[in-house]
């Protein structure tokens, strides 16, 4: 599986000339969460059903809506839209806007505002209930202080959506700092659990990890289960990882540069 | 005039800082916010004012009201997108309905979060707040007027919004001007036409007047900073004395100062009126500066807007 971790420094690398020419956007939240996305969507995911819109798609939703320019790094690199369209990122009228809309193809449903995944996510699954596709939400932890997602996992619960599972990217910081210290959310096991949702834990940069867990969940759950997936903010230079003020800091040309460097080292 | 550009919420925060050191029944609560609201300085000299909810604007307010019944001063302070739309029931009716001291306060309003899209506009949060009973509504123009109402909130129990926006903004006052809470505020006098602008539309709308002075056009700009309670009389005698009237927000053209002063012109002294606001559609992403400019709200164009509308007297 090292060619998918491979793929997402390749795509960090793309997320990072897109921070650059914008001077915009959320690059910690986006390099933690990029070996999740790569794994959906270069292993796990048949994109080719995406890509022709068909009914029994599998569905993903990047309900962190602000790492928006993962998800397009992603997308143009399987072929959704072209390459050269990441150039317009956060440029006036441009269909990449910093949170994703249904302008851009591979989209299911516009984020941005937190907290709203989860449900749109729920609804689908019920819509899909007995088919063959599995519709896939994927968090941050401090969105998770939103009490509509814990409405939501009841929601899921009460419906036994096995076709639905909620990826957690747990890099234990949001805008402010810690979220420990701004809203505190251990037990997170044991709150998934109460809820009746069975979770499983993985390292978020490990893609052979995440495929094996998402099986592993699949296979014996009747209804929906949470992959809690440990990641590093900033994940692929120590100038920004485990850093609160990396959350939408734009690098300085040293750093843009350092940065380039680091993440091209993670995969030589 | 220009030199001492201060955003509107950096303004809020440093008055409200000075305030909270003489009074400890002033709260704040923020939602993950404190870097978008300024609200760190708060947050490190009054670590027991502060309350952090973390994402989670349904729950700040409804914290915020339970609050206010012990007899605080509370300061909700995030993102205007979120606060106003999130939170929007628990304003109506845990805030509103119950008469309770919030004030909250919506900061990055209109279009200032730009190329973050449409998650990120706040261009229904007027329409919304002017529509709940008992709710005060403050838009300041600049960081003279935040001060002000900030000082004027901290004092009063009342419900209230105040949107403020994200970037520096140019002063348009000065410590001699006098202010009258709920009055709209002469920006400069004229007869041929009135601009009746709020937020940061008043200095565009200041600068459409220069633009036509120099053409012999005598223009009004009336700064409706308080949208509700709102300044009747000002609207009314605008209308009568100058006969056209051109209104400039950042806002939907549904449900803000446009609409609001075509309500009372009509109802009280029929003039023409030109609403500039945002249309009813998807916006174009940009930074707010290019969507001004594609929307129409540089002075030239404002200007263009009088003109017509005095032409057409
Ligand atoms: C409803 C809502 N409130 C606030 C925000 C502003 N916001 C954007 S990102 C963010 C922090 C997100 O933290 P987390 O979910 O942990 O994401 P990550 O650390 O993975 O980037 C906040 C508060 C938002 N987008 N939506």
């Amino acid at each position: 599986m090292d060619t998918l971790k491979k793929i997402a420094y390749e795509r960090r690398l793309d997320v990072l000339e897109m921070i650059w020419a914008s001077k915009s956007g959320h690059i910690g939240g986006s390099m933690s969460c990029m070996d999740i996305l790569v794994t959906l969507y270069y292993e796990i995911m048949d994109t080719d059903k995406i890509l022709k819109n068909a009914p029994d798609r599998d569905r993903f939703i990047l309900s962190k809506g602000h790492c928006a320019e993962a998800l397009y790094a992603v997308l143009a690199d399987k072929g959704f839209f072209p390459k050269e369209d990441l150039k317009t990122f956060g440029k006036f009228d441009t269909a990449l806007a910093e949170h994703p809309t249904k302008k851009i193809p591979g989209v299911e449903i516009a984020t941005g505002a937190l907290g709203h995944g989860l449900s749109i996510g729920v609804g689908m699954a019920l819509g899909l209930k007995n088919t063959s596709s599995t519709i896939y939400v994927l968090m941050g932890d401090g969105e998770l202080a939103e009490g509509s997602v814990w409405e939501a996992i009841m929601a899921a619960n009460k419906y036994s959506l096995n076709n639905l599972i909620a990826i957690i990217d747990r890099n234990y910081l949001q805008i402010s700092g810690e979220t420990k210290d701004i809203m505190p959310l251990e037990s997170l096991v044991g709150k998934f659990e109460y809820f009746g949702w069975p979770v499983l834990l993985c390292d978020a940069h490990n893609p052979e990890r995440i495929i094996a867990r998402i099986k592993e969940g699949r296979q014996g759950n009747a209804g929906p289960f949470a992959l809690i997936a440990e990641s590093i903010k900033g994940k692929g230079s120590s100038l920004m990882e485990y850093k609160t003020e990396w959350h939408h800091q734009i690098p300085n040309e040293a750093q843009y540069k350092q940065m380039k460097e680091d993440l091209r080292h993670g995969y030589q | 005039m220009d030199i001492n550009k201060v955003s509107c919420r950096k303004a809020f925060t440093s008055t409200l800082e000075k305030i909270a050191a003489q009074n400890d029944t002033i709260f704040m609560v923020c939602t993950d916010s404190r870097g978008s609201v300024t609200a760190e300085g708060f947050a490190d000299k009054f670590p027991a004012q502060f309350i952090e909810v973390g994402i989670a604007e349904q729950n700040a307010v409804g914290i915020a009201a339970g609050l206010a019944t012990i007899g605080k001063n509370v300061f909700v302070a995030g993102p205007a997108c979120f606060l106003t739309a999130r939170s929007y029931e628990q304003i109506k009716v845990d805030v509103a309905y119950n008469h309770l001291s919030v004030k909250i306060i919506g900061v990055s309003g209109g279009v200032s979060y730009g190329p973050l899209g449409g998650t990120h506009t706040a261009l229904h949060d007027i329409a919304g707040m002017r529509a709940l009973p008992n709710i005060q509504v403050f838009v300041p123009s600049d960081n003279f007027t935040t001060t002000l109402i900030t000082e004027y909130l901290a004092k009063n129990d009342c419900p209230a919004y105040m949107r403020t926006g994200r970037g520096d903004v140019p002063a348009i006052y000065c410590e001699s001007d006098n202010f009258e809470m709920h009055k709209a505020k002469k920006v400069c006098e004229g007869n041929d036409a009135t601009i009746i602008a709020c937020g940061e539309m008043v200095y565009p709308a200041k600068m459409a007047a220069e633009l036509l002075k120099q053409e012999g056009v005598s223009v009004r700009v009336l700064d409706m900073f308080c949208l509700k309670p709102y300044d009747e009389e000002s609207i009314i005698s605008a209308a009568k004395e100058t006969k056209a009237i051109v209104t400039v927000e950042e806002h939907s053209i549904y449900g803000g100062l446009g609409e609001l002063v075509c309500a009372v012109t009509a109802q009280n002294c029929p003039v023409p009126v030109k609403v500039m606001g945002f249309p009813d559609e998807e916006y174009k992403i940009g930074s707010s500066a290019e969507l001004f400019e594609h929307y129409g709200f540089t002075p030239p164009n404002i200007a263009q807007e009088v003109k017509k509308l005095v032409k057409a007297k």
